[in-house]
């Protein structure tokens, strides 16, 4: 039963393990974003698998690990949008486009 | 009800209203600047200590909302800000005769609702989870504004933000796993120094440092705010990365002062005087106006963080403390006046070089003493509110004997004294008038406003520290729990 008990935290230590390894030797956006989400996978895990008890199971961090994932979703589909614009742009060199990285000084 | 749920509740009403009115949206802001000023003034009259919890739902299990002198000169700070800010940025994203400018305008106004409830939600929330959602608001509603000006810069900025919360979150994670709340009231009382409280603590400061853009994870703060339209620039540099600042003092000061090791304070002071050192010499070297204003930001941070062994440090004095937040809002007002002064000059002779403002002081004389006076403020002159801050600083430093920390910041008011003066010697080069297009005076008034107000708060100097010291009473367990509902 402990040994089940912890397997929840430990194999989300893993997975934030393994998604921060991703973020840093990725260069892609869109997969910096997906190793993001991993570790975020990992969090709730941890989040989740610590508040269950042998006997019952606490509604707190199931609660949070929800809200987690509202903001985690959320956030994926904003950052997904912004890489979608960027490549646009790189795309169609218009006039437009040129505006947009002349705006660009640094 | 309590000022202190509306004060969250009302910007984000106000952001769906925004969402929803369309064309009409711009003039929300006249409706909203009374609604939050009066809010203000209602949180600023309330009791010490007095706290909130929302929904009726008891600690630990609820989300307690609390007025204490940080959260009141912050939110305070941020109300004079936002509506100045907002003023200006009626102007900004007027619908041009083309509309080119419309789309920007649909855009800027929910956010600016989005950040003002989620900058508030972080300056007065005590729930860690709480102040993570705020954490997140403030992050969309910022990358959003920074995406106006440039794309990639935004998306640097996302991806590095994103990984800042996270690191947060785990920190959240393991603090629950530990204590079973996350309130900082109650992790006060029951903090033990294990293992798990001090990964979850370093994990949190890291994911906090890069929110806050202290040096070294300071990289994506340059290009994201000089990049944004202006009135997106002052709130970035002016509100955003304070909202990182406060959730550090609520972790270091209030929820684990028992168990912080003094190396970690000092870590952090160490980085706070590299940010210092490091963002003014950067900010000499720029010849871009506005990477010189966000730059200067890296380097003024640097002074909230160079403050944090002070505050440990200084017992019972309430000093170094006082310091540190009127540092916060004196930076809040400055910046955001120097950001619009910026934008107005820029605007008006069509470049963004230093040598573009080449004689402006006498086309533009208003907007230019705007900027000197916001400039008086960060290089701590008196009799500004950045004045106080700093010598309050310099005092406890000089009281502890912090020999480096009181070099760092008379250095660091020298640093800022050259790369300010800088490009005001350029406004005043030469003998002849450049011809530039009217501002309308609304769009003057504002930055001058902001800085009027940077340099005045130093006359309002004890009410400030009184007010600030109203938060060190309440960093003691038993002032929390008074209970206003």
């Amino acid at each position: 039963m402990t040994v089940l008990l912890h397997l929840y935290p430990l194999t989300g230590v893993a997975l934030v393990g393994l998604g921060f390894y991703g973020f840093l030797i990725l260069r892609h956006p869109l997969r910096q974003i997906l190793a993001v989400n991993v570790v975020g996978a990992g969090i709730f895990l941890v989040l989740g698998g610590l508040g269950r008890g042998a006997a019952s199971t606490d509604p707190f961090p199931q609660a949070l690990v929800i809200t987690g994932i509202v903001v985690a979703v959320a956030l994926t589909a904003f950052g997904a949008a912004l890489i979608l614009r960027v490549a646009e742009d790189e795309r169609a060199p218009d006039d437009k486009a040129a505006a947009k990285t002349t705006d660009d000084h640094t | 009800m309590s000022p202190l749920d509306l004060l969250v509740a009302v910007p984000l009403a106000l952001m769906i209203a925004a969402l929803l009115l369309g064309t009409w949206v711009r003039w929300l802001l006249l409706t909203a600047i009374p609604v939050m000023a009066g809010l203000t003034v209602w949180l600023l009259l309330l009791p010490e200590g007095s706290a909130h919890v929302v929904g009726d739902w008891n600690l630990p299990l609820g989300v307690q909302l609390r007025a204490d002198g940080v959260a009141q000169l912050m939110v305070g700070a941020m109300a004079a800000c936002a509506s100045i800010v907002g003023l200006y940025a009626l102007h900004e994203f007027a619908p041009g005769p083309d509309r080119s400018e419309t789309a920007h305008g649909y855009a800027f106004w929910p956010l600016f609702y989005l950040l003002w409830g989620g900058a508030n939600a972080g300056f007065l929330s005590t729930d860690l989870f709480n102040l993570y959602i705020a954490l997140e608001m403030v992050s969309l509603a910022a990358v959003a504004m920074a995406a106006m000006g440039s794309l990639r810069a935004a998306l640097r900025y996302f991806v590095i933000a994103l990984v800042g919360s996270l690191a947060y979150l785990l920190g959240v994670a393991l603090l629950f796993a530990n204590y079973a709340t996350v309130d900082v009231t109650l992790l006060a009382e029951m903090a033990r120094p294990d293992l798990a409280t001090k990964t979850a603590l370093a994990v949190m400061t890291a994911g906090l440092l890069i929110k806050a853009a202290v040096f070294p994870l300071h990289g994506w703060l340059p290009p994201a705010h000089a990049a944004a339209p202006a009135p997106a620039s002052a709130l970035l540099s002016a509100i955003v990365v304070k909202v990182g600042f406060v959730i550090l003092l609520r972790l270091w000061f209030e929820a684990f002062p028992a168990i912080v090791a003094p190396a970690g304070l000092e870590v952090l002071g160490w980085l706070g005087a590299l940010a210092v050192l490091y963002g003014s010499v950067q900010a000499i070297r720029q010849d871009s106006l506005k990477a010189l204003v966000a730059y200067s930001t890296v380097a003024q941070i640097g002074y909230l963080l160079l403050a944090f062994p002070l505050v440990a440090t200084a017992a019972g004095s309430g000093g170094a403390w006082a310091g540190m937040t009127i540092h916060a809002i004196a930076h809040m007002l400055a910046k955001a006046a120097m950001f619009l002064a910026a934008g107005l000059m820029l605007k008006a002779v069509n470049g963004h070089r230093l040598k573009d403002l080449h004689g402006l002081a006498r086309a533009m004389p208003l907007t230019v003493a705007a900027f000197g006076l916001a400039a008086v403020s960060l290089m701590g002159l008196p009799p500004s509110a950045g004045f106080i801050a700093k010598f309050l600083l310099l005092e406890a430093a000089v009281e502890q004997g912090a020999v480096f920390a009181a070099a760092v910041l008379i250095v660091g008011g020298l640093m800022a004294a050259v790369y300010l003066f800088n490009p005001l010697a350029w406004t005043f080069a030469g003998s002849d008038t450049p011809v530039v297009e009217a501002t309308a005076p609304l769009r003057t008034a504002a930055p001058l406003a902001l800085a009027l107000l940077a340099v005045s708060l130093g006359f309002a100097g004890q009410a400030m520290v009184d007010v600030a010291a109203s938060a060190t009473s309440a960093r003691l367990p038993a002032a929390v729990a008074v209970d206003v509902r």
